[in-house]
């Protein structure tokens, strides 16, 4: 399966004041992939995130989205360039409906932003689209209620339909299904099966049985840096990863 | 949802019949410089209100505005509308520099940042010729409209003065309510994750700076043609603390509440001053206090709020 490597990070480090949250890391995502980044809490799986879709500046490394150096690059470019996040907390605008959060998205990947001396009413063009994109994830009954009001598990549902708005090549996604119910979870998991296709996912994730049905590479990392890396049978069998990571789900 | 809610249409209609009524039964010079103030009022609102940017320096735009509308009118011989748009230009100018240096830091380092740069501006103004120190820019003249109409009665300049407000109230409305307005109330709900759907955010903050500073040097260079008079007083801090005080007043991050506040508070000033004198400011300076501890959504949020109608 493994297609070329679109993103690449080599000895991608960050200290927080002499704090290495992560150390040395080396990443290889490929075309079309979806590539899992697990580990405990505190192992810097956000962190690298905020390194990757430049909301943190690396401390030492590089990081190479198709050919291209863009350590140096300001997060909304790299947005720009295909590599959208998502957000641990999952963000949305909260007094905007669920609509209009989708069209800001749509806004912004569509042009008229600047347009500050129109009036809004140009921007019902981009109704149909957002209302394809809100039946994707099953939210077309929610489309007037501000966002702000969504259950959880719908917040997270509309998120995912704001960045595929953008139709990025890539998706970062932290923890899509943290804090979800299982049957949320089945939802998330069944929406990412769907929106792979021509896609590379990079996404972090706890659970570990959603790990496993859905990734084709899993890197662990703890403590910053990378444990092991293979897929799923390979790295599970792998008995440091079974005790850093089994030990600290049961301390926790 | 993109229609103009009946709501903001009632109150607009009860404003414009305000506006046309009471030059008739109020004096004009009171109600002009409520517009302008209100103007004002409208022009901080757009940052504090639509963007989340607290300016502690508003008076440098419209100070600015006022000294060289009054000097465009005064020395260039300027019909009174070019005289306010060179204002409103050279406002605008500024605020593209300033609102660069400062969009770059958010809260209270903004509001510092802005404080800062607005009494470069008043201490320029102290020391800078053109200005007249001390004494400012007197006897102003007001001048014909496009060249024409004479507006040496307070009553004609009156309409013209209403004119300018309802203009500028009307195109703050529209940039509220445009797809860069969209984007606006985007970036204050959640600005992490607008950069991260790839708006440059600090664009669309600088472009609503540099549309605030313009008309807020359009309300000083009214200002100046309604009093004929440019002073220090406009250029100087606390005029910053009045653009504050009356959006919170009228409800930060209303529609109509600047124009309610800048109201309220010029009538309490009018009224007051006659018999309290100089304890106005401390007046004042309680209703501020008020607002923050105990009605922070102001007069019109408050109504808002409990019609739960968009005003
Ligand atoms: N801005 C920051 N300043 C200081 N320390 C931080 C900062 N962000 C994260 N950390 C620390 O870095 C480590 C990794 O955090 P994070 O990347 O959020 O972990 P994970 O997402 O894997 O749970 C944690 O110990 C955290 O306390
Ligand atoms: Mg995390």
């Amino acid at each position: 399966m493994a297609g070329d490597v679109v993103l690449e990070t080599e000895g991608l480090t960050k200290e927080f004041r002499g704090f290495v949250a992560v150390n040395d890391v080396s990443l290889r995502v490929h075309r079309g992939a979806i590539h899992a980044l697990i580990g405990p809490n505190g192992a810097g799986k956000t962190t690298c995130f905020n390194l990757l879709t430049k909301f943190l500046e690396p401390t030492r490394g590089t990081i190479t989205w198709q050919g291209r150096d863009i350590t140096r690059a300001k997060p909304a470019e790299v947005a720009r360039m295909g590599l959208v996040r998502s957000f641990q907390i999952s963000a949305v605008f909260p007094h905007l409906t669920v609509l209009e959060n989708v069209r800001v998205a749509l806004q912004r990947a569509r042009g008229s932003s600047y347009d500050f001396w129109r009036s809004e009413r140009v921007l019902s063009r981009f109704d149909d689209r957002a209302r394809e994109l809100l039946a994707d994830v099953h939210l077309s009954e929610y489309e007037a209620v501000p966002a702000g009001l969504l259950p959880y598990g719908r917040k997270r549902a509309l998120e995912i339909a704001t960045t595929l708005a953008l139709e990025p090549e890539m998706l970062l996604l932290d923890e899509p299904t943290a804090g979800m119910t299982h049957e949320d979870v089945e939802h998330v998991v069944a929406l990412i099966r769907r929106i792979r296709a021509g896609r590379t996912i990079l996404m972090v994730e706890h659970n570990l049985s959603v790990v496993s049905g859905l990734s084709d590479t899993i890197t662990v990392l703890t403590r910053g840096h990378v444990l092991a890396e293979g897929d799923y049978a390979t790295v599970s069998a792998n008995p440091e990863v079974r005790a850093a990571y089994l030990g600290s789900e049961e301390a926790a | 949802m993109n229609a103009v809610p009946l709501s903001q249409r009632i109150a607009f209609a009860a404003m414009l019949v305000l506006i046309v009524a009471s030059p008739f039964v109020l004096y004009p010079v009171f109600l002009m410089k409520v517009l302008c103030f209100a103007l004002f009022a409208v022009a901080f609102n757009l940052l504090i209100g639509f963007v989340g940017l607290l300016s502690f320096g508003h008076a440098a735009y419209f100070g600015m505005g006022s000294y060289v509308s009054a000097h465009a009118a005064k020395v260039w011989g300027f019909t009174p509308e070019l005289a306010i748009l060179s204002g409103a230009v050279v406002a605008a100018l500024l605020g593209a520099a300033f609102g660069w240096l400062a969009i770059r830091r958010s809260g209270i380092y903004f509001a510092m940042i802005t404080l800062a740069l607005a009494q470069m501006v008043y201490f320029v103004c102290v020391q800078a010729p053109f200005t007249g120190g001390e004494d400012g820019i007197q006897a102003v003249p007001r001048g014909h409209l496009f060249g024409v109409v004479d507006l040496s009665s307070d009553f004609a300049l009156y309409w013209v003065v209403a004119a300018v407000f309802l203009a500028g109230f009307l195109f703050l409305y529209r940039v509220v309510h445009s797809p860069f307005g969209q984007v606006l109330k985007a970036i204050r709900e959640n600005e992490a994750r607008a950069v991260s759907l790839g708006y440059r955010v600090d664009d669309y903050k600088l472009i609503a700076f540099v549309l605030s500073a313009a008309l807020a040097g359009v309300a000083g260079g009214t200002k100046a043609i309604v009093f004929q008079l440019a002073t220090l007083t406009d250029v100087n801090w606390p005029m910053s603390g009045e653009a504050v005080l009356m959006t919170l007043v009228g409800g930060i991050g209303t529609i109509f509440g600047p124009p309610v506040g800048a109201l309220v508070i010029i009538t309490m000033q009018n009224e007051l001053a006659t018999i309290l004198g100089a304890w106005v400011t401390v007046v004042q300076g309680g209703i501020f206090v008020a607002c923050v501890l105990a009605f922070r959504r102001g007069i019109v949020g408050e109504i808002q709020a409990k019609l739960g109608k968009p005003l």
